[in-house]
């Protein structure tokens, strides 16, 4: 499987994907749900 | 002292913070694509000479003044962002999290291996090699990690944090 972080748009999909599952969590985790 | 802390403090932690991922982005958005470009021309020496020592100086040194003035920000809540002590500093622990890895990247990872890369520190053809792949992916990694971390540092503050997370 090719390493997503070989390309510079494949790094930038990584990166809004992070964001995305952090922001759930912190926000199931602050607001409790 | 507020004013130092907060103020200054926060004004030198955009600032410099301004320098590290802007040139973090150059060197991926601009300089690799570039290197690429160069050495199939043959003049991919003048940018290993003089621009990319350069631009890594700058870069290395801005993630310090970054990640230290954050520290002086956080102050003596650092311990309740980074362990999520209390849920109205999660979302700035999260991003001192993110930035602190970023920050671990540039001093043990990019920086040992760019020194090699570029003939400051001793190797053979084959370490350098493999210091340019890990050097390579340090640094998009870098790239990705950046877009949560600065998410959570813009989103962390009073109005944003309860428009964001809704607490």
């Amino acid at each position: 499987m090719k390493n997503p972080l070989d390309s510079l748009w494949g790094t930038v999909l990584c990166g809004l994907a992070l964001t995305a599952v952090l922001y759930w969590l912190v926000r199931a985790a602050m607001t409790g749900g | 002292m507020e004013l130092v802390q907060y103020g200054l403090g926060r004004w030198l932690h955009i600032l410099a913070g301004v320098m590290w991922v802007g040139l973090l982005y150059y060197f991926n958005f601009v300089q690799a694509a570039a290197m690429k470009d160069a050495q199939a021309d043959g003049t991919a020496a003048g940018i290993a000479k003089h621009v990319a020592p350069r631009a890594l100086f700058w870069f290395r040194w801005a993630a310090v003044v970054t990640w230290l003035a954050g520290m002086m920000l956080l102050g003596d809540k650092a311990d309740e962002a980074f362990l999520f002590k209390e849920r109205a500093y999660m979302p700035i622990g999260v991003g001192a999290w993110l930035g602190t890895i970023m920050f671990f990247n540039v001093w043990a990872i990019i920086w040992p291996n760019q020194r090699k890369i570029l003939g400051l520190a001793p190797a053979s053809e084959e370490e350098k090699a493999s210091a340019r792949r890990v050097a390579f992916l340090a640094s998009r990694l870098n790239v990705a990690l950046s877009m949560p971390m600065l998410f959570f540092m813009t989103a962390s503050g009073g109005l944003f944090r309860r428009a964001v997370f809704g607490a």
